[in-house]
C-alpha cells in the first residue's frame, strides 16, 4: 500500500518548466527524501504534492485518493515549513492547536494532543509562551509539533532544518529521525543538505532540473550512482572526476599513469572515460597490496584537518585529488607519500552520455 | 572670558531644547484652547477687551442651546456617517486590497490606478455627482452619503492595506490553508490578526476624512442629513457671527475624533511604522 502516488508530473510557470514528468510512489510508513541543488523543482514538486501549487499535468493520489485537483485541507497532509510559519499572535498551545480548531477537533481532545505532542517534542513547559520569546529550535519544534497532532495520512516537511545552526541542526535531525520511527508515518523530506539526505532517508531522489536523476535507498546512491551527477552530489568531500582512457582492462589517465581494474569489471576497450574516486577510497598505503587495489606515489600539496580525519589534495594523472586519511597519517605539505586506491569502487562514466558504465 | 565647561554646555542645550518645544506646543495648543474657553464663555467675556483669558465660571449655556435647537443632531450624522463609511471602507477595501496582493488581480497598473483616484480633486467632481444625486433622490440622505465616503476612502484603505497584507509571510497563509481554513478563514483568522494594528491605523484616517468632510455635505445635504461641519458654517452670518454656538459646536465635533485617537493611539503609532522597514 503506497500513501503517495505521482504520475507523469508536470508544474510550468509560464515558460520555465520547473518539474518535468515525475513519477514517484512513496509505500507507507516511508520517509523519502527529495534532494539536489537549488532550482532542481524538490521544492516546487512538494508544494504541488501540498496543493499550493496547481499540477501542469499528471495525477498525485494520497491514501489512494486522486488528489490532483484538491484543495490542500482536502489532502490529509500535514506540512514543516522552513520560516517554522508560526503565527506570532497566538501562543504555543494555541500554535500547535490550530489545524484542530480548524477542523473543528473538540477542544478537551486537541488538549490532549496539543499535550501529548508537547511532550514529545520536549516543549511542555513552553505552552504558554509566544514565539517571539522562543529560540529558533524552540520555534521548529512547535512547527513540528503542530503537524503531527494533526494526526495526517502524509507528513510534508519543507528544509525544515535551514534556519538553523549546525549544532541544532545536528540535534533536529535527531529528533525527526526519532520521531519518524516512533510515528511511522509516511513522510516526504525536501532538503539542499545531503547530510540530512543521507541520514534521514529511508529512499532518496535526487532530482536534476525537474527530474528525478536517481531514486533508491542512500547507500545505493552512494555505492552506486547511475550518473555522474549523482556520483558528485552525494558524499563529502566530492569524488575526484579524472579523464582517462581504457586499455586493454586498465584505465590510463592522462599523464600515463596506469590504474589495473578488478578481474572481471568490464569496460570497453578504447573508449575514453571518466574515473571517479571518492576520498575516502583513497588512503595512505600500508602493508602489500589488497586484491584491486592499485598503489602508487605521490606528493602532498595541501593538508585540511577536520579532526578525526584530514583532507589531503595531491596531484593525480595530471589533476589535483581529494583524499581522506586518517588523522594523524600526514602532517605536512611536500610529503611523500604512496597511495593505495580502491578500484573495485572506483565508478567509470561515459563522458559522451554522462551515465554509469 | 570663562569657558562653559562641557557638562554645562550640554545641559543648556537641554534646557533650550525644552523652552523651543514648549513655544510650539503653547503656539499649537492655544487655538484649540482658545476654542474650549469660548464655548464656556458668556456673550460679554467673548467680546470683552482687553481679552479674558478664562472663562470666571463654566457655564453650559452654549451647549444647551445647541442641543434645545436639534442643531447637536448634526454631531450625530457625522457620527453615523463617518463610523459606517470606516466600516465599508475597511471591509471591502481589506479584501480587495488582499486580492490584489494574494491573486495579482488586475495585474501590477491596477493598483496604481486605484490610488490615482485619490488625487482627482474632490471639487472637479462634485457637481456630476450632484446631479447624479438628485436623479437618484440621493441628496439629503444617509445612504447616498455613506456610499459617497466609502467610495472616496476606498482607494486610500486598499493602498494601505495593500502595504499591510504584503508583508504577512505566504508560509503563515499556505500552513492554515493546508491545516484546515478556507480562504475565507485564512482571512479572519490570519490576515486579519496579522495587519490589525495597520487596520486600527488606516481606519482611524478614514473616520477622520470623512469626518472633516465639508464640501460634499455642504452640495449634498439639506436638513435631514446635515453634518456638523454644514451647521457650524450656518453660524456665520451676514450681520454678526454666533461665536458662542461656532465655539461649542466645533467642540462637540473635537471630542469624538479626540477619543477616536486616543483610544487607538497604541495602534496608530504600531500601523504607522509598520510598513516602514520593509526589506
Amino acid at each position: 500500500m503506497s500513501d503517495l502516488k505521482i504520475t507523469g508530473l508536470h508544474k510550468h510557470y509560464g515558460a520555465f518548466h520547473a518539474v518535468k514528468g515525475i513519477d514517484l510512489e512513496v509505500p507507507s510508513g516511508e520517509l523519502t527524501v527529495l534532494v539536489g541543488p537549488s532550482g532542481c523543482g524538490k521544492s516546487t514538486l512538494l508544494r504541488t504534492i501540498a496543493g499550493l501549487e496547481e499540477a501542469s499535468a499528471g495525477t498525485i493520489e494520497i491514501g489512494g485518493k486522486n488528489v490532483t485537483w484538491a484543495r490542500p485541507r482536502d489532502r490529509d497532509i500535514a506540512m514543516v515549513f522552513q520560516n517554522y510559519a508560526l503565527y506570532p499572535y497566538l501562543n504555543v498551545h494555541e500554535n500547535i492547536a490550530f489545524g484542530l480548531r480548524a477542523r473543528k477537533v473538540a477542544s478537551d481532545e486537541a488538549d490532549k494532543r496539543v499535550k501529548r505532542a508537547a511532550e514529545m517534542l520536549g516543549i511542555a513547559q513552553l505552552l504558554r509562551r509566544f514565539p517571539r520569546e522562543l529560540s529558533g529550535g524552540q520555534r521548529q519544534r512547535v512547527a513540528i509539533g503542530r503537524a503531527i497532532v494533526r494526526d495526517a495520512l502524509l507528513f510534508l516537511f519543507d528544509e525544515p532544518l535551514s534556519n538553523l545552526d549546525a549544532q541544532l541542526r545536528d540535534d533536529m535531525r535527531v529528533e525527526i529521525k526519532r520521531l519518524h520511527q516512533e510515528l511511522g508515518r509516511t513522510m516526504i523530506y525536501v532538503t539542499h543538505d545531503q547530510i540530512e539526505a543521507m541520514t534521514l532517508a529511508d529512499r532518496i531522489a535526487l532530482l536534476r532540473e525537474g527530474r528525478i536523476e536517481q531514486l533508491g535507498a542512500p547507500l545505493d546512491l552512494f555505492e552506486r550512482p547511475a550518473t555522474r551527477f549523482v556520483a558528485g552530489f552525494l558524499g563529502s568531500p566530492k569524488m575526484n572526476f579524472l579523464p582517462a582512457i581504457i586499455e586493454s582492462g586498465d584505465v590510463i589517465l592522462r599523464d600515463g599513469t596506469k590504474l589495473t581494474l578488478p578481474p572481471g569489471r568490464k569496460a570497453p576497450n578504447g573508449q575514453a572515460v571518466i574515473l571517479g574516486l571518492r576520498p575516502q577510497h583513497i588512503a595512505k598505503a600500508g602493508m602489500g597490496t589488497a586484491p584491486g587495489h592499485v598503489q602508487l606515489p605521490s606528493t602532498i600539496e595541501l593538508v585540511q584537518p577536520t579532526g578525526s580525519r584530514v583532507q589531503v589534495s595531491m596531484p593525480l594523472g595530471g589533476s589535483s585529488i581529494t583524499a581522506e586519511f586518517a588523522a594523524h597519517e600526514v602532517t605536512a605539505p611536500g610529503e611523500q607519500v604512496r597511495i593505495d586506491i580502491d578500484m573495485i569502487r572506483a565508478v567509470l562514466i561515459d563522458p559522451q552520455t554522462d551515465e554509469v558504465i | 572670558m570663562t569657558t562653559i565647561p562641557f557638562y554645562r554646555r550640554k545641559e543648556t542645550k537641554l534646557v533650550l531644547r525644552y523652552v523651543i518645544a514648549l513655544a510650539l506646543v503653547v503656539i499649537f495648543v492655544f487655538p484649540i484652547y482658545w476654542l474650549f474657553a469660548i464655548s464656556f464663555k458668556t456673550p460679554g467675556e467673548i467680546f470683552a477687551f482687553p481679552p479674558v483669558w478664562y472663562p470666571k465660571s463654566i457655564q453650559f449655556n452654549n451647549y444647551a442651546v445647541l442641543f434645545k435647537d436639534g442643531d447637536a443632531k448634526t454631531v450625530g450624522n457625522s457620527l453615523v456617517l463617518a463610523s459606517l463609511s470606516t466600516v465599508f471602507a475597511m471591509i471591502l477595501g481589506t479584501i480587495a486590497a488582499y486580492s490584489l496582493v494574494r491573486f495579482k488581480t488586475g495585474g501590477e497598473n491596477l493598483a496604481l490606478w486605484i490610488i490615482s483616484q485619490r488625487m482627482i480633486p474632490p471639487v472637479a467632481i462634485v457637481f456630476p455627482v450632484f446631479l447624479l444625486y438628485v436623479w437618484l433622490s440621493w441628496v439629503d440622505t444617509y445612504i447616498g452619503l455613506i456610499i459617497l465616503y466609502t467610495s472616496f476612502s476606498l482607494p486610500y484603505v486598499i493602498w494601505m492595506m495593500r502595504g499591510y497584507i504584503e508583508d504577512i509571510p505566504l508560509e503563515l497563509e499556505e500552513s492554515a490553508l493546508i491545516d484546515g481554513c478556507s480562504r475565507r478563514e485564512v482571512l479572519w483568522k490570519v490576515v486579519f490578526p496579522m495587519v490589525r494594528a495597520g487596520l486600527f491605523a488606516t481606519a482611524v484616517f478614514t473616520f477622520v476624512f470623512s469626518w472633516n468632510d465639508f464640501l460634499f455635505a455642504l452640495v449634498l445635504t439639506r436638513t435631514e442629513v446635515a453634518t456638523y461641519t454644514v451647521q457650524v458654517t450656518h453660524y456665520f452670518g451676514g450681520q454678526s457671527n454666533f461665536w458662542s454656538k461656532i465655539a461649542a459646536m466645533s467642540v462637540l465635533g473635537t471630542i469624538p475624533v479626540f477619543i477616536t485617537v486616543a483610544t487607538l493611539q497604541r495602534f496608530l503609532v504600531r500601523g504607522i511604522s509598520m510598513g516602514a522597514v520593509k526589506g
